[in-house]
């Protein structure tokens, strides 16, 4: 077969030394996780059981492209083209005009058995006539059939239909066709008819499952020739903007360190780090059991940086935003007034409601829309009906991805009963920059609450245990005879 | 039953589907030819249409096989692949012999 040239350029720089060349998707997290996403000029199956995202993520896969300018067409065999464009309606691409401007071709191929009678010999080439006709009306290198097993059910002889998978699929590599094909989850197979045998490049396998009453996403790459890939269970979901992978471990350390101090917000916290507050853009945990302030605190960190003008966000997950602001009053905070400047986005959610990657993607995604210079998570111990594990799992890719935005992350974190619990910190306690302890004195025994650094990293920090207060202007520290008082401007 | 052919007098239009010239492609004009004399003598109309020449109407009668018939009239709309080298299940799938029959036929 004659090749283009365009082929075989591309194929001998692979081989020089440098990894598969690899084509993004542009599906968030993805392309991360297989270092650059799908293998170029070849074809990838995507398999799952019913509703595990196969098409979504199929979908995406040529739309992002298409919007970038290359184009990609789309055959289904299941859906016609309206149903399509119905769901990729919601992933805000104007997809009429892509398929106007000629980024995006959609292909319906309906074989119905019940209208074919079948009689003598036959081959597949009306389809290969068809796939070709649509790949050069939009000069497309991108393909996904959706899904190409549903011949199987239209057409008897299965013998004719496999033979000419194998072709199509030489086919579709012999031109360089960057290809996904999609495959419904067998009983003892990947796909229900193998399909696994025949693309040999990239198998990806997605997963839905509900546990507890919580629907949980998992994409594995099982099969990645060529490149090295992870093959841990990837949490994703899917929601109005498409699918999102999250990494699970994507931990470098390459996060630049900046000198920058921020202010805690309270003057004598402040004091207790050298007078100057946290590093900007260090990960701060505040433990304690109930009732020792750490709402409080974290709301006073969240108000000094809309004092300085910049952007915060808090993830509440005990309380309603409206609630939350109001309880904050009674310690001296106007945070209502942030939220209307829209300097302040409190984004509250039922732990429960969703599964952690649900609620690490929906904090990944308002992170980026808002771009906040701060993010609170009050309190991370709301998750603990996960297990351990994934908790801290979740916990280390959130630091990671703040830090990675040079984000100021603090959580607060519940220690249960006495206080001997510290399971979360243990977890991720390697990630946290500052470390401070709340404790209540004990019940009928003067002397409210105490605060203590358990650790501050590359800075000197004050050893000493603050006893402190809640009053209506905030916490105030006390000591033995005299308040101060504790914020500037506040006598 | 076997009297359901509603209009006998009916024009009939086939549309066959080939992909080149191919030995499988000859077989299968020869094939209907051989079949419209003996059944459709003077009321049929065979259009073939080389998908390689124009691939664009592969799509208006979802075509994937070839060869593909297609009874565009009378209605409804019927379908055959491959090479119609089997007489009886052509009958079948054209209308022309009820479906029953073909297993008596067999036997």
């Amino acid at each position: 077969m004659p090749t283009r040239s365009r082929k075989t350029t591309r194929t001998v720089k692979p081989s020089t030394h440098s990894p598969l060349a690899k084509v993004a998707t542009g599906i968030a997290g993805f392309d991360e996780i297989t270092g650059g996403g799908l293998p170029d000029g070849r074809p990838t199956l995507v398999c799952g059981g019913p509703g595990c995202g196969k098409t979504m993520f199929a979908l995406e896969f040529l739309v992002h492209a298409a919007a970038r300018g290359e184009s990609g067409v789309f055959v289904t065999f299941e859906e016609t083209e309206e149903d399509i464009l119905k769901n990729v309606a919601s992933l805000g691409y104007d997809v009429a005009d892509l398929v106007k401007r000629k980024r995006l071709a959609l292909e319906y191929i309906r074989v119905e058995r019940a209208e074919i009678e079948e009689t003598g010999e036959y081959d597949l080439e009306g389809l290969f006539i068809r796939l070709d006709h649509a790949l050069r009306s939009i000069g497309a290198r991108r393909i996904v059939l959706d899904t190409i097993e549903s011949l199987f059910a239209g057409l008897s002889n299965a013998g004719v239909l496999r033979a000419e998978l194998r072709r199509l699929f030489a086919w579709l590599k012999e031109r360089g066709i960057t290809a996904v094909i999609t495959g419904e989850r067998g009983v003892h197979t990947l796909t229900r008819q193998g399909l696994e045998e025949y693309v040999s490049d990239c198998v990806i396998f997605l997963d839905h499952r509900v546990t507890d009453q919580i629907s949980t996403r998992r994409l594995r790459i099982v099969k990645y020739r060529g490149s090295s890939h992870g093959t841990n269970e990837y949490p994703f979901l899917i929601d109005r903007r498409g699918i999102a992978v999250l990494p699970v471990t994507s931990l470098q350390l390459v996060h630049t360190a900046t000198s920058e101090r921020i202010s805690t917000g309270i003057d004598w916290l402040d004091d207790m780090f050298g007078g100057q507050g946290f590093f900007r853009a260090s990960t701060v945990l505040l433990s304690g059991g109930a009732g020792t302030a750490k709402t409080t605190l974290a709301a006073y960190f969240l108000d000094a940086a809309c004092r300085r003008g910049e952007r915060a966000v808090c993830f509440q997950f005990e309380e309603s935003p409206a609630q939350y602001t109001r309880n904050m009053r009674s310690v001296g905070l106007n945070l209502d007034r942030w939220v209307k400047k829209g300097l302040l986005r409190i984004h509250a959610a039922r732990p429960t409601l969703y599964g952690l990657e649900f609620h690490l993607a929906t904090m990944h995604r308002e992170v980026d829309e808002t771009e906040p210079s701060v993010v609170v998570v009050d309190p991370l111990s709301s998750f603990s009906g996960a297990s351990l594990d994934e908790v801290s799992s979740m916990v280390m890719r959130l630091i990671d991805y703040l830090k990675g935005k040079g984000i100021t992350g603090l959580f607060t974190h519940l220690i249960p009963g006495s206080g001997t619990s510290q399971e979360i910190e243990v977890g991720v306690s390697s990630l946290i920059d500052t470390w401070i302890l709340l404790r209540n004195s004990p019940p009928g025994e003067q002397g409210g609450r105490h605060l203590s650094i358990l650790k501050s990293r590359g800075m000197p920090h004050s050893s000493e245990r603050r006893s402190f207060e809640l009053s209506d202007d905030g916490p105030v520290v006390q000591t033995r005879a005299r308040r101060f008082p504790t914020r500037r401007g506040q006598a | 039953m076997s009297k359901k052919r509603s209009n006998p007098s009916d024009e009939w239009i086939l549309r066959l589907y080939v992909a080149g010239q191919s030995p499988r492609s000859a077989a299968a004009l020869r094939n209907l030819e051989a079949i419209c004399e003996e059944h459709l003598a003077g009321r049929y109309r065979i259009e073939v249409i080389d998908l390689l020449k124009q691939p664009q109407l592969a799509r208006g009668d979802q075509i994937v096989a070839v060869p593909t018939l297609v009874r565009h009239l009378p209605p409804p709309m019927k379908k055959i692949i491959g090479d119609l080298s089997n007489e009886e299940s052509v009958l079948v799938g054209l209308d022309l012999r009820p479906r029953g029959r073909r297993a008596g036929a067999r036997a």
